[in-house]
């Protein structure tokens, strides 16, 4: 996976093809736009929190593409952030803090510090050792979620309610929630492509090229490396916050090494180093599991082959294979 | 005498048994360009790693513009205007050459720590950039990626990047490692044109190259300096005929 992460070089338009790049997520967004007009048609509910998931998940893959895509940092300790978020939200609705402005400022400043501690050590580590580190670190995380029996241990916690917004009870309305997590998405969305086009992110990007040459620019690399792990670390936070208030819920299982798995094949389905493709993944990634789990319970024996067979054949992710398409069309 | 830019003191590095730097002295004078011949394994880039910061002597001391950096490690240095290049390219393959240079130029002015504003769209980092790759007749393939580069373009790209962190000390690695006949022309034109501008620690095979362009050169031979002088004394040497120069002036 290391290896995938070093090959693909992440896309940044340069300025004379700029508004082309606009017209993707242009189209993206104005789904998830509209979907909620579409609520009319049919099962509103079931609709409205299905498209959420996959917005909330969608800010995880997003701050995920960029540590793999941009800095050729493949967490495998993601879920840890979202899960930590989604604590913050549950164990603070226990002792009667239920509202936003509070939770939300405490669930970023947790996966912040949980990103600044794990990412000192683990970002002096590179490739596989990384990968692992990663993946001990979110295993901690795990384990410990589940032995906090005074906050439902391995059984999680259920929430009275969804986070209130200085006292009131604005995001229980499922669609009123419905685009606050879409104008969550947007923001981070926007954030992310700023960021990787920015004086930072040209450094950051830099060091994934080549750290001797960066470092002998007279960049601290580690620093930089630091910096974005813990700005990533605050995105998944902000979409466990979210899952948090989706789910009324919060399990260990939200951060078990299944789910940062989970959250690699989302970008990596959609075309790593692409942010766009991190949407997209994240959207085929969540449909076609809810698909194929309507069909038979047995679902995941042709989800696998099907993933694999995506990884092999469509290495460019399904943003790769459109693009390919697109060249053809445009030939022929 | 005019107070060295570069001075090693004693310089000692082992890999395991073997002496890859044994007891080294060497000082750099302002606006010279100093020459490091010597053969294969003779130790060079092993010394420039440890000039530049990216391998730590096991003894001695190394003084950078009067300041002692021996501690300080590479990115340091190269804030406090230490620039080199590297024998194998060392240019991030996928920016464009204008985005490589721009990099070098961005290291010295403010911060990077910036997290909005489109750096391609900054004025005075892409302007600064241009003119080092004019500096290195490389301004016409500004908006190519590094990776489309021909291998010389590549190694005056090296030069551009070198160039752009406006150094107090250049320490180029074979610069002209690779190329044919006319590009290494071409680079040693350019070198011509730098040299004053700023010192340079030139380490490089092609003879014709070094005797053009240095003012002193160091002859490096199982990790020390067998000697240090004017090209012509050097050339003359009859220890650095036998040693090193031997065959290849013959």
């Amino acid at each position: 996976m290391a290896e995938v992460a070093a090959e693909r070089a992440p896309v940044v338009s340069s300025a004379t093809t700029a508004w082309r790049s606009y017209v993707l997520p242009l189209v993206i967004f104005a789904l998830f736009a509209a979907i909620p007009l579409l609520g009319q048609f049919t099962a509103e509910a079931y609709l409205l929190s299905l498209v959420t998931r996959v917005m909330i998940f969608a800010i995880a893959a997003l701050s995920l593409d960029l540590l793999v895509g941009y800095g050729a940092l493949v967490s495998f300790g993601h879920a840890a952030f979202m899960g930590i978020g989604a604590y913050a939200v549950g164990i603070l609705a226990s002792h009667g803090f239920g509202d936003a402005l509070v939770a939300l400022p405490v669930a970023l400043a947790a996966s912040a510090l949980f990103a600044w501690l794990t990412g000192i050590v683990s970002l002096r580590t590179k490739g596989v050792y990384f990968i692992m580190i990663t993946l001990a670190f979110g295993q901690m995380a795990f384990f410990t979620a589940s032995s906090l029996a005074p906050y439902g241990g391995d059984d999680g916690l259920t929430l009275q309610s969804r986070s209130t917004v200085a006292g009131f009870d604005l995001l229980a309305n499922d669609r009123v929630f419905y685009y606050v997590t879409f104008l969550c998405l947007v923001a981070i969305y926007l954030f992310c492509r700023a960021l990787v086009r920015s004086r930072f992110g040209r450094v950051f990007r830099g060091a994934r090229e080549n750290e001797t040459r960066m470092v002998t620019l007279g960049y601290d690399v580690y620093r930089y490396r630091l910096v974005a792990y813990v700005l990533a670390g605050m995105m998944a936070g902000l979409s466990g916050f979210l899952l948090a208030n989706a789910t009324n819920f919060v399990a260990p299982a939200y951060m078990s090494w299944q789910r940062s798995g989970e959250l690699l094949i989302m970008i990596i389905l959609g075309g790593i180093g692409s942010l766009n493709g991190a949407v997209i993944g994240t959207a085929a990634f969540l449909l076609l599991e809810e698909w194929l789990a309507g069909f038979t319970e047995h679902w995941k024996m042709i989800f696998g082959p099907f993933l694999v067979l995506a990884v092999v054949f469509v290495p460019g992710g399904l943003l790769g294979l459109s693009r390919f398409i697109m060249r053809r069309l445009r030939r022929g | 005498m005019a107070e060295p830019v570069l001075s090693l003191r004693g310089l000692r590095k082992n890999f395991g048994g073997l002496r890859v730097t044994d007891d080294l002295s060497l000082d750099v004078l302002p606006g010279e360009l100093h020459a490091l011949i010597g053969p294969n394994g003779a130790g060079k880039t092993t010394l420039i790693n440890q000039i530049s910061g990216l391998i730590t002597p096991d003894a001695g001391r190394i003084v950078f513009c009067g300041q002692d950096v021996t501690a300080t490690a590479a990115a340091g240095r190269a804030r406090l205007g230490l620039a080199r290049s590297f024998q194998i390219t060392a240019t991030l393959p996928h920016f464009s050459a204008l985005e490589n240079v721009a990099l070098a130029v961005q290291a010295r002015s403010g911060s990077s720590y910036r997290f909005f504003a489109d750096a391609s769209r900054e004025e005075d980092l892409s302007a600064e950039a241009m003119r080092a790759l004019q500096d290195v007749g490389l301004a016409h393939r500004a908006d190519k990626l590094a990776s489309e580069l021909s291998h010389g373009e590549r190694r005056a790209l090296e030069l551009a990047i070198a160039l752009a962190m406006e150094p107090k000390l250049l320490v180029l690695d074979e610069p002209m490692a690779g190329t044919g006949r006319e590009e290494s022309a071409r680079l040693v034109d350019v070198l011509q044109r730098l040299k004053g501008r700023f010192p340079i620690v030139l380490v490089e095979h092609d003879m014709q190259a070094v005797f053009a362009l240095a003012d002193r050169v160091s002859v490096l031979i199982y990790g020390r300096i067998l000697m240090t002088g004017a090209p012509d004394v050097v050339r003359s040497d009859p220890k650095v005929i036998a040693a090193y120069l031997g065959d290849e002036t013959a």
